[in-house]
């Protein structure tokens, strides 16, 4: 938030633009979380009620009933689960493998390197339906019997998360790359010369200085994985096996039997994300501009 | 968004990639490779070729695979009944498929409608936010929360909205009882325009953070020395910060195409693509997950996709790197 007047420890004086800006910017951010309220307000309300006196009457009763309901009879938590499940390897997959191919490019000039950038971030951009039959039925030809439970890549959290990696490293590679080459290079050129191993370089001289970099990538990642939808809608074919998003839609039908708890049941889907956003808003908006504006 | 990266995001919601802040050193290291042990060269050749392969194999081979199959007829039950049929999937796609010009018209629409509208608005928010103001960053929260959240989940919060009988905009107007209602969701020359306004919200904020980003990288002193001129407010922003703000209006520009082809999501959860919303992205899907799985004719819809989305992303990014080598 913004200090009150600076250095000089006066208060600008009230000027009648200012409160303009500031009323107009209340109320269109209030308009703004206007859907969201209305959809707390509904999740808060009995259903009893709201379908007697309408949606849009007074409440006389609030309760987070319908929060706990959505929750135990869809079973959100195994959801959950299953998210975390394919989130955790993808994020922590994702830099491991983009961070090499960075470290890489930005440290050994080799002629491939702008090509290889090229590929990668071109393949990031790509609308996912581009590629989706045929990877449809790639992981349908693909079986690894006791590997998965599917016993194929299609219709498990493996295959997914493998989707996950190869799209969003493209993203991850080039903000890593472009950050590695910030850092100097005598770095590794002495670390070189003093005999250490390539790896050594990487693992412990340039992947710790990128900390700033990664963590801004990693709430980025958690947060656009988490939020996957079609992934895994197409390549997900038993419900019980699908990530939350996913989930959503058809949990809505079966369990979320009227609007409140389809309210609820949405709204609780979106705490994990609202929960890291406030957490690491700071790495996620850094994470959001680092690849997209230049300084 | 995702990612997109928008998707970004595409995206994507994805944000597009960039050029990052910081500037580059004049030369990359060559004396390097002079150092490295047989051993050395092994690790580099694994950490820069395993996820390549997995990137190649799982995201520019399906391309391709795409392209090939276009031009074919499958089951999907053995290669044998693959069939070569030229570009008969493209004809019938072209002349006969009713479906097909209304999504690329409605994809046309979702990329004009935003940036039309949310793109100048966040673009505007953008610019009062900057201003060294109290309370910036609660605004900022309050307009970039959409942005954080699942486009499935935006598309319940909205369902509650437009609903006919229980939504708030029916509720309001009077439009709930039966013989008056409006129906936001399943008329077809309404549901897109409804589910736009969704995608518009959520885009705002999108562009807010790209240009409060793009707007801190504008020197304050050619502000300072416009409106020593005398220039106003909109004369300082019209002829000294637009201009400068180039770069991020290219990076905008793509983010939005890219977001438009890649629109899925909302109409998915809105109403699976029915009549009035159909997408590009929605038809190739309903060829994969629907009844008729016609495999050969879903991805000469890809296709489409494919070239659209090339034609802007390949351009953008020469140039980028070509920006990049420059540096």
């Amino acid at each position: 938030m913004s200090t009150l007047s600076g250095p000089r420890g006066q208060r600008t004086p009230i000027r009648p633009a200012r409160v303009l800006l500031h009323t107009f910017l209340v109320v269109t951010a209030l308009a703004w979380l206007a859907p969201l309220l209305w959809a707390l307000l509904a999740a808060m309300r009995p259903y009893a009620e709201t379908s007697a006196k309408g949606y849009v009457s007074w409440p006389d009763k609030l309760t987070l009933d319908n929060f706990t309901n959505a929750f135990q009879q869809s079973d959100m938590l195994h959801y959950f689960g299953n998210t975390l499940l394919i989130a955790v390897p993808a994020v922590l997959l994702t830099l491991l493998l983009s961070s090499m191919v960075a470290f890489y490019v930005s440290r050994f000039d080799f002629r491939l390197n702008l090509f290889l950038l090229l590929v990668f971030t071109a393949g990031n951009l790509l609308p996912q339906q581009v590629i989706i039959t045929p990877l449809y039925r790639l992981y349908l030809l693909i079986d690894l019997p006791g590997i998965t439970m599917s016993g194929k890549l299609y219709d498990s959290a493996l295959g997914l998360v493998l989707i996950h990696v190869a799209f969003q490293s493209g993203f991850c590679a080039f903000v890593l790359s472009n950050y590695m080459r910030s850092l100097p290079h005598e770095l590794t050129e002495a670390a070189l010369v003093d005999g250490a191993s390539v790896w050594r370089l990487y693992w412990q001289i340039v992947l710790p200085l990128c900390k700033p970099a990664m963590a801004a990538l990693a709430t980025l990642l958690s947060i656009w994985i988490y939020n996957d939808f079609f992934w895994a809608i197409v390549l997900i074919s038993t419900g019980e096996n699908m990530p939350i998003t996913s989930a959503l839609n058809n949990l809505s039908g079966q369990y979320f039997t009227d609007p409140n708890l389809v309210a609820a049941g949405a709204l609780l889907t979106a705490i994990p994300t609202l929960i890291v956003y406030f957490a690491l808003q700071r790495q996620f908006v850094s994470g959001l501009t680092l690849g997209a504006n230049k300084g | 968004m995702t990612a997109t990266p928008a998707k970004a995001p595409e995206p994507a919601t994805q944000p597009a990639p960039g050029p990052a802040p910081t500037p580059t050193p004049a030369k990359a290291p060559h004396g390097h490779r002079r150092l490295l042990t047989r051993r050395d060269r092994l690790t580099l050749g694994l950490m820069a070729g395993l996820p390549t392969i997995l990137h190649v194999a799982l995201v520019w081979l399906t391309a391709l695979a795409s392209i090939a199959l276009a031009f074919t007829t499958w089951d999907g039950i053995g290669f044998d009944s693959i069939t070569w049929v030229g570009l008969q999937n493209f004809r019938e796609l072209f002349t006969s498929n009713p479906q097909f010009w209304p999504a690329v018209e409605h994809n046309v629409i979702w990329f004009v409608v935003l940036i039309l509208l949310p793109t100048p608005f966040g673009l505007f928010l953008a610019v009062q936010l900057d201003k060294k103001i109290r309370f910036s960053r609660v605004y900022q929260t309050a307009f970039f929360l959409p942005v954080v959240m699942s486009l499935a989940v935006i598309g319940f919060v909205w369902q509650l909205i437009y609903n006919p009988d229980t939504g708030l905009i029916n509720s309001i107007i009077g439009a709930n009882k039966p013989g008056h209602y409006i129906d936001w969701i399943g008329d077809p020359d309404l549901n897109l325009w409804a589910i736009l306004i969704a995608a518009s919200w959520r885009h705002a904020g999108y562009m807010m953070i790209l240009y409060l980003a793009g707007l801190k990288s504008v020197d304050p002193a050619l502000r300072e020395a416009s409106a020593l001129d005398g220039a106003n407010e909109w004369q300082t922003f019209k002829n000294v910060v637009f201009p400068t703000l180039r770069p991020t209006n290219t990076v905008v520009l793509v983010v939005t195409i890219i977001e438009a082809l890649r629109a899925f999501d909302l109409v998915f959860v809105f109403n699976k693509g029915a009549q009035g919303t159909e997408l590009l992205s929605i038809l190739v899907t309903n060829n994969i997950i629907g009844e008729s799985s016609r495999i050969g004719y879903g991805s000469a819809i890809a296709v489409v996709l494919l070239v659209i989305s090339l034609a802007v992303i390949i351009p953008y990014l020469i140039a980028t790197f070509r920006k990049e080598r420059r540096a």
